[in-house]
């Protein structure tokens, strides 16, 4: 929709990249034009004008940037993962359609929206979380007066819609370490309908006699368990922690019940722990 | 920026999206649907590739190459760039062969979607793309390349799958929506301030800054405006609905209520002048429960509304419309004697949650005033199914003679009862004749969302008894319709909704009480159905699970109980009406549903079912009046224009029901000429006769029978008489011949709806459900529909389609989330439409009946596909698991809940 704002800058260099009173960094675009701009924002800086490299892998691991678009992701990174269940230096990303999937937008908006983007929103739903939580990715963010600072994905996310980004921050790019790419990754989720909003996903990765698996949807900010392989007991126990923090332990909203939400989570974390399981 | 070819150079405004940068270079093809990539509507091809165009900043397309559904046929991928304007894509080409539409306001967008899109599976294709009226199988069916529809040879376009006059224009974008006309010289923007209390009285509002802010031209609070009370509901009879709404009323029941209005000459910047107006509250006590609502001691929303002057029943309980009735035929004592005594008996609750329409074009009117014969006169260009209903409400609220007033409605982007209301018009027209000036009001999503009438909720407790034999012994239902805070469709709506579902079953004792109940919740209003699919969910579920008591097949239950020709109609009393057996396929309707259920086995042979899956099948059934009661009225004229082609002029609205279509056909068929010779005009009250409107499925049967009446005398008077013999034509007295002012001829006829007959559906799904996460999968879904002579077999099956996809959208996902008078749910991404992924194919069966009331033994079918569908199903989930879901939408999370419950 039209966004009532009086000024757009494309930001070029890193310079461009200083936020003038009222302005916000725009990414993609498909969220921000979805609603009403946020009451005082009066300006746009739009990152897809730095011209980053969408992605790149070399031997210390994938670098994804923040305006690489989720078709980008899909067609680039995710290709490399390759057909499941084929043993690869990359098989660690076979995950990543999955995870684009899971998502409530169409290929035609997958074009627009950015990696970044779904991150830095820290939706419960966005699904980069858990894909690059499961990753043991951290993300780069650009710190507004020229530094850099490293963050991890899984703990970007705070809460439901909050992030730890401060005001003037540019999340620059995800780097996920070459050891991840190559390790094994399930994905799971739950929705009401099967092209709805993601209400549970479960994503992991085993690495070693260990699975970590990253619960986001159900939950307002990811929970990494780190379990044994196939020690499902432990795997309930460290998903009845999560419910004791109490009531607002499972994330409520219009797409799945919180206690729908919580047995969907532990089952589809099972079937998670179980893929995972056998020789590494 | 290239569009279609063609340069473009205007500057994008900052922030502006791509839609509006495009539709304001003219390219209209390119709809709004959500505003949000919700929906699709608005999808182009970007530099080849789809996108929605919403979503697009404009400033990064400035050097674009631009494709909308205007330009595909050329410009898309594969096109052809020497071809003419007109020229249509091969995927155009193929929805038009498929009847891949019906309002085909989604259409340009899927089209341009499909289209950059070659060789994607239809699921992931268009899961970015809403249609409201198809259910998709047309859709598929053009994706498949299918083709449903054939040309008529003249005279014989009845019966036969003949194409939409407008299908060309719609699948290529052209065809005018409601403002798809080129905005007039100095158009003015409205934007509204809503309430931010669901129950508060105005006790200041200071407009001073507002009113001189930037382009501002006009500002109306209730002080400006007039004080008459009115019902934003439209029937013939305007006494059908409570007088209890103004223009802007200083007090407001609900959040989201109108407290002022701006204009001003952007969207842009009457918003912001919104944000300069100070207002005062004094906050009232709120009631959200219709149960707590008619309590001693709960808050009263329209004190001192009488049913006399106002016809609000009972204001003092919040009560608007009551009904309290029970029969007994002779040697019966009452239904609660029959239950004591009755071998088995069940009692229990149904409900179901508000439901949105979601019809594709927002609400939305354009006004202007230009000179006629006595003065200026007051033009509004509206999305409406009633405009003849638009314009009386309108000549009265702002107190101007009926020829003052001209309503028009171009093609309506989808209705489903939500345009039978006067929602914006009021506005655009005062403000237009406060400035002068031409006016636009275009709702947002969210605004149609919280602003606008939804579907009612009910309650509904039925009490049925039966003897060993299976035969009912009583039937009684309690029904608590939340209508609101306004009581627009409160009366219509609770007395239609007990009145066939309570019909259709025979039982020597029955009782109706119910009532609708005003809250601090946003006005429910006329919804596909129109209370019958609330009432008939509750009653099927109760009379299903009586056959289980007695261990009697479901159909078998259905078929000893139902009404048969000549029984009388008894609700809670014997009808005394117009209402006759014209034609009778009930019978028909279970058999062929039966039969289709019994073709597959019920064993979960699909692949992927194993012991966690449960199978079960359920029916359900729903009779439906052709016509709505107490007079619909309508007029045609069939003419013979200079250039020898039939003109059509009729009021009704083509909103996707087909009846433009239908229209052609029956003149076509009447004057023997191919459809292309024949072209309708429809909802102007300028050019038309009166037509009370597009609503209780009467475009057909009433309209239709018109129209047809019109053209059998013209083609009368063409073949057997001299050219000026304008005499009446043995046969024909029920049409009259005049010569026309461009000397040609037309015939005009009328119908005033009555008597009506009855019509008939039959759903039945096999389902198999998933104990540990609540998933409902279809495996089977088959509709049987009675709908007498069938006009147009493809036309009848995609309003059987849609319906049963709106109805499966209501039952299984589609829920406004509504806390505190707040709606939650205010976008489409959080209001869950079905995709076509989300759909499951349906059988559709037509019983063989001939009515020998409706035009050559039609009858009507667009609400009734709706109301069996939610009780079908949650009967079949009965079956499949023992658990009875009485609650609706039944989603997976509610489903596992009452599964999980039931095995504790």
């Amino acid at each position: 929709m039209d966004l009532d704002i009086d000024t757009v800058r494309v930001a070029r260099t890193r310079a461009d990249c200083a936020l003038r009173p009222g302005e916000a960094f725009l990414g993609g675009g498909t969220f921000l034009y979805s609603e009403p701009v946020a009451a005082g924002v009066t300006g746009l800086v739009d990152l897809t004008g730095m011209g980053w490299e969408p992605w790149s892998v070399d031997g210390s691991g994938l670098r994804v940037a923040g305006t690489c678009t989720l078709e980008e992701l899909v067609s680039g990174p995710g290709s490399l993962g390759g057909p499941p269940g084929v043993p690869g230096p990359y098989r660690g990303l076979g995950i990543v359609g999955e995870c684009v999937a899971a998502l409530t937008l169409s290929a035609k908006v997958a074009r627009t929206a950015t990696v970044g983007g779904n991150l830095a929103l820290g939706l419960p739903a966005g699904s980069m979380v858990g894909l690059f939580a499961a990753l043991d990715a951290v993300a780069v963010v650009w710190t507004p007066d020229g530094g850099s600072r490293e963050v991890a994905v899984s703990d970007l996310v705070t809460g439901a819609g909050s992030v730890a980004l401060s005001g003037g921050e540019v999340l620059r790019e995800v780097r996920v370490p070459a050891a991840a790419l190559g390790q094994r990754t399930a994905f799971r989720r739950a929705s009401l309908t099967p092209n709805g909003r993601t209400a549970a996903m479960v994503t992991g990765r085993r690495i070693g006699d260990d699975v970590a698996l990253v619960l986001t949807a159900s939950v307002p900010a990811p929970h990494v368990l780190l379990v044994g392989v196939d020690d499902h007991e432990a795997l309930d126990r460290r998903i009845e922690g999560i419910a004791g923090a109490g009531d607002s332990a499972w994330y409520e909203d219009t797409h799945g019940s919180p206690a729908w939400r919580a047995a969907m989570t532990r089952r589809l974390a099972h079937e998670a722990l179980e893929e995972l399981g056998g020789t590494a | 920026m290239k569009i279609d070819g063609a340069d473009v150079a205007a500057e994008p405004r900052p922030g502006q999206c791509l839609r509006t940068y495009l539709r304001d270079q003219g390219a209209t093809a390119v709809k709004k649907g959500c505003d949000a990539g919700d929906c699709g509507a608005c999808t182009v091809l970007l530099d080849g590739a789809p996108v929605q165009s919403c979503l697009i900043p404009a400033h990064r397309a400035v050097d674009a190459d631009v494709v909308t559904a205007a330009g595909l046929g050329r410009f898309g991928p594969g096109g052809d760039p020497s071809a003419d304007a007109d020229h249509l894509h091969p995927v155009q080409q193929a929805f038009v062969a498929a009847a891949g539409f019906q309002c085909g306001f989604c259409t340009a967008g899927m089209v341009c979607t499909v289209a950059g899109m070659a060789g994607a599976e239809p699921e992931q294709a268009l899961k970015g793309n809403l249609c409201r009226c198809t259910g998709y199988r047309s859709i598929r069916d053009a994706l498949a390349g299918r083709v449903n529809t054939e040309v008529a040879e003249p005279g014989q376009a009845f019966g036969r799958a003949v194409v939409a006059p407008a299908a060309a224009r719609v699948v290529s974008g052209r065809e005018p929506y409601t403002l798809d006309e080129p905005a007039p010289p100095g158009l003015l923007h409205v934007a509204v301030l809503g309430s931010p209390h669901p129950h508060a009285r105005i006790t200041r509002i200071e407009t001073a800054a507002a009113r001189t802010a930037p382009g501002v031209h006009l500002v109306l609070t209730h002080h400006d405006v007039p004080g008459t009370l009115y019902s934003t509901a439209r029937h013939e009879n305007r006494l059908d609905d409570p007088d209890d709404t103004r223009i802007l009323d200083p007090v407001l029941r609900f959040v989201g209520q109108r407290v002022a209005v701006v204009v001003a000459e952007t969207p842009r910047q009457a918003r912001e002048a919104v944000a300069l107006l100070e207002v005062d509250y004094e906050t009232l006590p709120a009631v959200f429960d219709p149960e707590a609502a008619r309590q001693p001691g709960a808050p009263v929303l329209h004190p001192g509304k009488t049913g006399a002057e106002h016809r609000v029943a009972e204001a003092s309980r919040n009560v608007v419309v009551q009904i309290h009735q029970e029969h007994a035929e002779p040697g019966h004592d009452g239904v609660d004697a029959a239950l004591a005594a009755s071998a088995a008996a069940v009692t229990g609750t149904w409900t179901n949650d508000r439901v949105n329409h979601v019809a594709l074009e927002t609400h939305g009117a354009r006004s202007w005033l230009a000179p006629g014969p006595h003065g200026d006169v007051l033009h509004v260009r509206t999305s409406t199914q009633v405009p003849f209903l638009v314009r009386d409400e309108l000549a009265r609220l702002l107190d101007l003679p009926k020829d003052r007033v001209r309503v028009v409605a171009g093609r309506v982007g989808g209705g489903f009862g939500g345009k039978q209301e006067l929602l914006v018009e009021d506005v655009v027209a005062l403000a237009t004749l406060r400035t002068g000036r031409p006016v636009q009001w275009e709702l947002t999503r969210e605004q149609q969302f919280t602003t606008v009438p939804c579907r009612h909720p009910m309650r509904v407790t039925v009490r049925a008894g039966a003897d060993e034999a299976g035969s009912l012994t009583a039937l009684a239902i309690d029904v608590l319709a939340d209508t609101g805070a306004y009581g627009n469709h409160a009366p219509g709506v609770l007395f239609h909704g007990v009145h066939e579902s309570m019909a259709v079953y025979r039982a020597p004792n029955k009782r109706v009480d119910a009532e609708s109940v005003y809250t601090n919740n946003v006005p429910s209003g006329a919804f596909r159905g129109y209370g019958l699919g609330q009432v008939q969910f509750a009653i099927e579920g109760a009379i299903d699970e009586l056959a289980a008591r007695l261990g009697i097949d479901p159909v078998e239950m259905r078929r000893r109980n139902v009404i048969r020709p000549g029984d009388a109609f008894v609700v809670g009393q014997p009808v005394d009406g117009d209402l006759e057996y014209g034609s009778y396929g009930l019978d028909q309707c279970l058999d062929l549903v039966e039969r289709a259920l019994a073709r597959r086995p019920s064993e979960p042979v699909e692949t992927g079912l194993n012991e966690e899956w449960s199978v079960g099948r359920g029916i359900a059934l729903a009779m439906i009046a052709t016509i709505p009661p107490r007079g619909h009225f309508t007029h045609a004229r069939v003419s013979l224009a200079a250039d020898g082609d039939f003109v059509v002029d009729v009021g009704t609205a083509e909103f996707g029901n087909g009846t433009t279509t239908v229209h052609a056909q029956i003149a076509a068929t009447e004057l023997g000429v191919p459809t292309a010779r024949v072209r309708v005009r429809p909802s102007d009250t300028a050019t038309a006769g009166y037509d009370t409107g597009a609503f209780g499925s009467a475009g057909s049967v009433v309209a239709g029978l018109a129209v047809q009446r019109a053209a059998r005398a013209l083609h009368a008077h063409l073949t057997t008489v001299a050219g000026a013999n304008i005499a009446p034509i043995p046969g024909h007295e029920d049409a009259t011949i005049t010569p026309t002012a461009e000397g040609g001829v037309s015939a005009e006829a009328t119908h005033d709806g009555s008597p009506r007959s009855v019509a008939f559906n039959v759903h039945g799904f096999r389902v198999a459900v998933h104990r540990e996460t609540g998933e409902v999968r279809i495996l089977q879904s088959v509709h049987a529909a009675d709908a007498g002579v069938v006009i147009n077999p493809e036309q009848l099956r995609g309003q059987i389609d849609g319906g049963v996809a709106q109805a499966f959208g209501s039952a299984t996902t589609e829920r406004m989330v509504v806390r505190d008078g707040v709606v939650v749910t205010r976008t489409l991404r959080h209001y869950r439409v079905p995709q076509l992924a989300d759909i499951p194919v349906t059988e559709v069966l037509f019983a063989d009946t001939v009515d020998r009331l409706g035009p050559s033994g039609a009858k009507s079918m667009s609400e009734a596909p709706y109301n069996p569908v939610a009780p079908a199903l949650a009967n079949a989930i009965a079956d499949a698991t023992g658990v009875r879901p009485r609650d609706l939408p039944i989603q997976r999370d509610r489903l596992w809940e009452l599964l999980r419950a039931t095995e504790s």
